[in-house]
């Protein structure tokens, strides 16, 4: 767990509540959700900014039990996609039974369900940390996975349950058919969810999560009931994770089984700590450059599973700080004032980085195409260039270009080394 | 500065998502199925289907309106409901209007859906769904709408069609049903308790059962209760590792009569079977390929032989799906989805698998030839998995299921 | 009666094969309280590497090298990547075996593709054994049987009659004495992975051709081998086997007998409610045991966890 740990010392240093330098970021979010939409007018770039916000909600969530409350879920999805069943459920009694329930408010009950399911699971789950915890949620998580697909009266099977979100009674004349006002309502309840997120991480009860974190037996002996701190937050996130839910049923006015597996469990674990686990902004990082992977380069790569592997892997094992962690380690430099003696070093490092991955990546690619195109199939194109992936020049180019960049870094790096080195360097105090 | 960074992210993202640049005149059709992930193999093998099928069938004939090129354009969905709405969507913003989708029925029931509610909606950029693979009769029964249809014939219509061949042996007595614990396995064990109950009077189901799709390890315990029931046929939707599984602990345990099933070949599963599958192994399907119903759909599986050695031709409709979506084209005489879905309806095709097919207007569920294969290396044109064995036509059911009910109450624009 | 005895037996080869999987997990497991999440794509590895052998060698002589080869290749990750990431805590080197995991089912259809592969038993063992009330018992089975139990002695002595095993023991309670005593702990550690994934590999080569070899042969197993440890007791090699059998025993007969939920229910005095269609529990009424039969463990490690946390033959709490 160190690497909580270390963030969590410097977290808890503030001593007003709520400060002018901590409103900013937030306001500027909101003017950025607010101009996002004029800047990204297709459905398609709609439809990806609305998965994004879904993920960062889930994942902030997630990052409730993980990042502050250090405990190890493999089955959260579970909470989400109960909120969001019942959600689309809901949205079929507004259709059929002329429930009065307008569409807005629609994901604060799956919150509650998210919540009532985490309190029913959370109390006998909670009551023990680490590897117990953990276990247990993998346990749930696959029978209730297991379960949506045999209970089909809730679940609707394979198949799952759909729902029309426009049946509603029209709010503030809008039927939410339109892609841009589903844009809207989930932007405005992701501020909203994040903001109470943030906000409850700074209660008393988020500080104590923090304290059981890192030492429950100290926690315990200071009277913190360390079983019901863990509880409290495994509630709360489970709340958040039901809202996410929600606005899962808008969005796609359908939910099925994938909500609620263990890949979609697994995922959110990956996402939460790509971004970074001890940072609050971290999970919001880590859902957009997921989303994107996943469905972007999905694109242009059939084996776009093979970089994600790598990407997680190379993370973890160079930056386990996460993709925040990476930026904020720059905190130290920039507030000695010696962050342009980074500049030089950086930007002699650019260009062969640069080279490398494409050209290593571009191996992969002529080495996939090679093997795997039709017959006949020997024109490729990779970065707008055409060429013929069985004949021997660009294997050629692509293997000097990979060797001749990564010699490169390995020259380059001592000096980055040093340079990093000087840059984190605090003058002692004479 | 934000708004700064947000255009230059802005281009970015256009540019990303507007892809590559397509020859602005053809055709385009997004193939939304699983290209990567565990069960990626009828994902690629349906996107060679579909190329080639295209390629040969459609552009080398000249195209369709005079000249324009059909181009197959790959999404991958991951056999997730939730990434193919966001291909979906994608797709429509590239301009695209036809879509594909075959591999899950859950997959395809959230497509067609969302594409009915789409079209409502946005009526200036209106889909076509052509649905070449997904059998759950219920996507043209209670949930059919105007703009999908279906090239392969159904779970209920393959069943109808193996339970007319299967009510001419005398020598079944017992038929045991098992399948996968999902809407397909389902069907497939509803509708054959209906249509045994129904043609069969001397037969009886010795055994219906249920088990968890992709999470059973070892089969040998089902193998083993077939063998206690005396069981005479089996009968299976199992696909995928499961039917490899299934059909592997049968053979083992002893049993000596036929296995029909629906999706025992191809991807791997001929070659797996090999040897002890021959004289078990059923398999009820359109589109027979041996014995090849002429020189011209020789000449065409030898075609895509050569071209994709890793590939089979294993969902012959995609072939009919092209030539029949080509044809819907040229007679409403532009790509407009409503006059195009209009000509599909009730088309008459002349099959290169031979036979005809027929788009049923009430329904838009394709009205064709079913047969049942045998698993064998005798007698073998065009073998399949680069083995020695194949499939071979033994008994064929003319127009399967031409007048069966269905519950589809079309609303047509 | 003669079908509970061919039961047994089956439940036998599963819960043997589970176990050839556990040991190497459990052992990792309770050494560096990392739950390696890549252990079955050891064993996908060990299935692939065995099906390209034997399609120049036959299958004998990948029995013996695909083990080392998933071994070597276990050490590898380990040296050069869990050794890194050890140093950062347990959740990072979970999510570093988790993105393994993805890797190596990725980089496997890079190289083999998509489809099925066409691994096959030898032909040397392809017939029936015996035969109890026209049951057919494969050979092969017989030799997955006689195999793992081999596996089962061969580790059983090491760990408790060697000096090795005995720096193994004691490394996994107290690694910084065993380190101060002189012994290299880290080369132990590498030792009991490579080690630990060569038993994973050696569950491929003699599994793939019985549960098939495919892109997903690792997601059917996912979970499961975790559950058997846990369940059995973290580190302990007799609660691996323990569990493992009884996990064998438990799905074999749960898909044996088509016991149907609704009658269990109406004989201990429940009544079946009139119109079962519209029912929000109309599933439950109808469901069998046979349905279910997979998902059972991980209900049976929810019980086990509640009840006694440290497993039924563990020793400490984790």
């Amino acid at each position: 767990m160190s690497v909580v740990k270390k963030v969590s010392a410097e977290s808890n240093t503030t001593a007003p509540w709520i400060s002018a330098s901590q409103i900013t970021p937030w306001i500027l979010a909101i003017v950025f959700l607010l101009i996002l939409p004029l800047i990204f007018t297709s459905g398609s770039a709609l439809t990806i900014m609305n998965q994004m916000a879904i993920t960062i909600i889930f994942a902030l969530a997630y990052n409730m039990l993980l990042g502050q409350g250090g405990m190890l879920s493999f089955g959260h999805a579970v909470y989400m996609g109960i909120g969001g069943f019942f959600c689309v459920h809901l949205m079929n009694m507004i259709e059929y039974d002329n429930l009065w329930l307008p569409l807005p408010f629609l994901p604060l009950f799956g919150g509650l369900f998210g919540l009532i399911s985490a309190m029913f699971i959370g109390s006998f789950s909670t009551s023990r940390a680490g590897t117990v915890f953990a276990m247990i949620s993998l346990g749930v998580g696959e029978l209730i996975a297991a379960s949506s697909i045999i209970v089909v009266a809730f679940f609707g099977g394979e198949e799952g349950i759909g729902g029309d979100r426009t049946m509603g009674p029209s709010t503030f004349g809008l039927d939410f058919a339109s892609q841009i006002e589903v844009y809207y309502l989930t932007a405005t309840w992701l501020v909203i969810s994040a903001l109470a997120m943030f906000l409850f991480s700074r209660t008393p009860i988020g500080r104590i999560a923090n304290a059981v974190r890192d030492n429950e037996e100290r926690a315990e002996f200071l009277g913190y009931s360390q079983r019901n701190v863990r509880f409290i937050s495994f509630c709360a996130s489970g709340f958040f994770a039901g809202i996410a839910g929600g606005l899962f049923a808008i969005n796609y006015e359908i939910l099925t089984e994938e909500n609620l597996n263990l890949a979609t469990s697994g995922s959110i674990l990956l996402i939460t700590f790509l971004g970074g686990v001890g940072f609050f902004v971290g999970p919001i990082i880590g859902a957009i450059v997921f989303t994107l992977l996943q469905t972007v380069l999905s694109l242009y790569t059939e084996i776009w599973q093979l970089y994600l592997g790598t990407l997680f892997v190379l993370t973890v094992m160079f930056f386990p700080f996460g993709l925040t962690g990476l930026i904020a380690i720059h905190l130290q430099p920039y507030k000695l004032g010696k962050i342009s003696i980074l500049f030089r070093p950086y930007l002699h490092m650019v260009v062969p980085a640069v080279v490398c991955v494409l050209s290593l990546s571009s191996l992969l690619e002529i080495a996939f195409h090679a093997k795997h195109a039709a017959i006949g199939e020997e024109q490729m194109s990779l970065f707008g260039i055409g060429f013929n992936s069985h004949s021997f020049l660009p294997w050629m180019i692509v293997i000097v270009l990979s060797i001749g960049s990564g010699w490169m870094i390995r020259r380059i790096a001592p000096g980055l080394n040093e340079s990093w080195d000087e840059a984190n360097y605090v003058e002692p105090r004479v | 500065m934000s708004k700064i960074k947000g255009m230059i992210l802005g281009t970015i993202m256009t540019g990303l998502l507007g892809g590559v640049a397509y020859a602005a005149d053809s055709v385009k059709i997004a193939f939304i199925d699983p290209l990567s992930g565990p069960v990626a193999t009828t994902g690629t093998n349906g996107l060679a289907e579909w190329k080639f099928a295209a390629e040969k069938l459609v552009n080398e004939q000249g195209g369709v309106l005079g000249g324009r090129k059909f181009e197959i354009v790959a999404f991958d969905n991951k056999i997730s409901p939730k990434e193919s709405l966001i291909q979906l969507q994608v797709a429509i913003d590239q301009g695209i209007r036809f879509v594909a989708q075959g591999n899950s029925s859950g997959v395809a029931n959230a497509l067609t859906s969302a594409i009915k509610k789409h079209n409502k909606r946005n009526p200036d950029k209106r889909v076509l769904f052509l649905n070449y693979s997904a059998v759950d009769p219920a996507l043209t029964n209670d949930k059919c709408n105007f703009w999908h249809f279906r090239f392969d014939a159904n779970a209920d219509i393959k069943m109808d069609a193996l339970t007319d061949i299967l009510a001419k042996d005398d020598g079944i007595k017992n038929v045991y049903i098992i399948g996968q614990d999902y809407s397909f396995g389902k069907a497939v064990a509803a509708a054959a308790v209906r249509n045994i109950g129904k043609k069969m009077p001397n037969a009886k189901v010795v055994g219906n059962e249920l088990h968890p799709i992709g999470k059973v390890k070892d089969f040998t315990p089902y193998a083993r209760k077939i063998m206690a029931s005396k069981a005479d046929a089996v009968i299976t939707g199992n696909w995928g590792s499961d039917m490899v599984g299934l059909g592997k602990a049968i053979i083992q345990a002893g049993y000596k009569g036929p296995i029909f099933t629906y999706y025992a070949a191809s991807n791997g599963i001929t070659k797996t079977f090999g040897a002890e599958g021959k004289g078990v192994i059923r398999l009820v399907a359109e589109g027979a390929i041996n014995p090849p119903a002429s020189a011209r759909t020789s000449d065409y599986i030898n075609g895509f032989e050569a071209k994709y050695p890793d590939h089979d031709i294993s969902q012959a409709r995609i072939a009919n799906a092209a030539e029949m979506l080509a044809k819907a084209i040229d007679k409403a005489g532009s790509t407009d989805v409503i006059k195009v879905a209009y000509a599909l309806e009730g088309m008459e095709h002349n099959s290169i698998w031979g036979g005809k097919v027929k788009m049923r207007a009430s329904d838009h569920q394709a009205i064709q030839n079913v047969h049942i294969q045998a698993h064998t290396d005798e007698n073998i044109t065009h073998a399949l998995d680069n083995s020695a064995y194949g499939l071979v036509k033994e008994n064929t059911v003319v127009n399967a299921a031409m007048d069966s009910p269905t519950t589809c109450k079309m609303k047509r624009p | 009666m003669e079908l509970f005895f061919v039961n047994i037996l089956d439940g036998l080869v599963t819960g043997l094969l589970l176990f050839m999987l556990c040991s190497g997990l459990t052992l990792i497991f309770s050494m560096m309280g990392v739950l390696n999440f890549a252990h079955a794509s050891f064993y996908m590895l060990g299935a692939y590497f065995a099906y390209k052998i034997s399609t120049y060698t036959g299958f004998w002589p990948g029995l013996v090298i695909a083990p080392v080869l998933v071994g070597i290749a276990g050490a590898l990750v380990e040296r050069y990547g869990l050794r890194r990431v050890h140093q950062y805590g347990h959740v990072p080197e979970l999510i570093f075996t988790f993105g393994l995991a993805l890797l190596i089912e990725e980089v496997v259809q890079f190289f083999f593709g998509k489809n099925q592969m066409a691994y096959d038993e030898p032909h040397i063992l392809d017939f029936t054994a015996f035969t109890i009330a026209g049951n057919a018992f494969p050979a092969y089975k017989v030799f997955m049987i006689f195999m793992a139990m081999a596996v089962f002695l061969v580790l059983l002595y090491i760990l408790t009659r060697t000096r090795v095993g005995m720096i193994i023991q004691a490394a996994l309670s107290y690694p910084n004495t065993v380190q101060n005593l002189g012994h290299n702990v880290p080369l132990v550690f590498m030792g009991v992975f490579g080690v630990g994934t060569a038993l994973a590999g050696l569950a491929g080569v003699i599994a793939g051709p019985v549960l098939g070899t495919f892109p997903g042969m690792a997601a059917v197993l996912g979970s499961i081998v975790f559950v058997t440890i846990v369940i059995g007791g973290l580190g302990s090699l007799w609660g691996a086997l323990v569990a493992s059998l009884l996990i064998g025993w438990l799905q074999t007969f749960a898909a044996s007998y088509n016991i149907v939920i609704g009658d269990v229910l109406m004989s201990i005095g429940f009544s079946k409610p009139v119109n079962i269609d519209d029912g929000a529990f109309r599933d439950l009424w109808t469901l069998t045991v046979s349905q279910i039969g997979p998902i059972l463990p991980f209900l049976l490690m929810v019980l086990v966890l509640a009840i006694r946390p440290q497993g039924l033959f563990g020793k400490r709490e984790t």
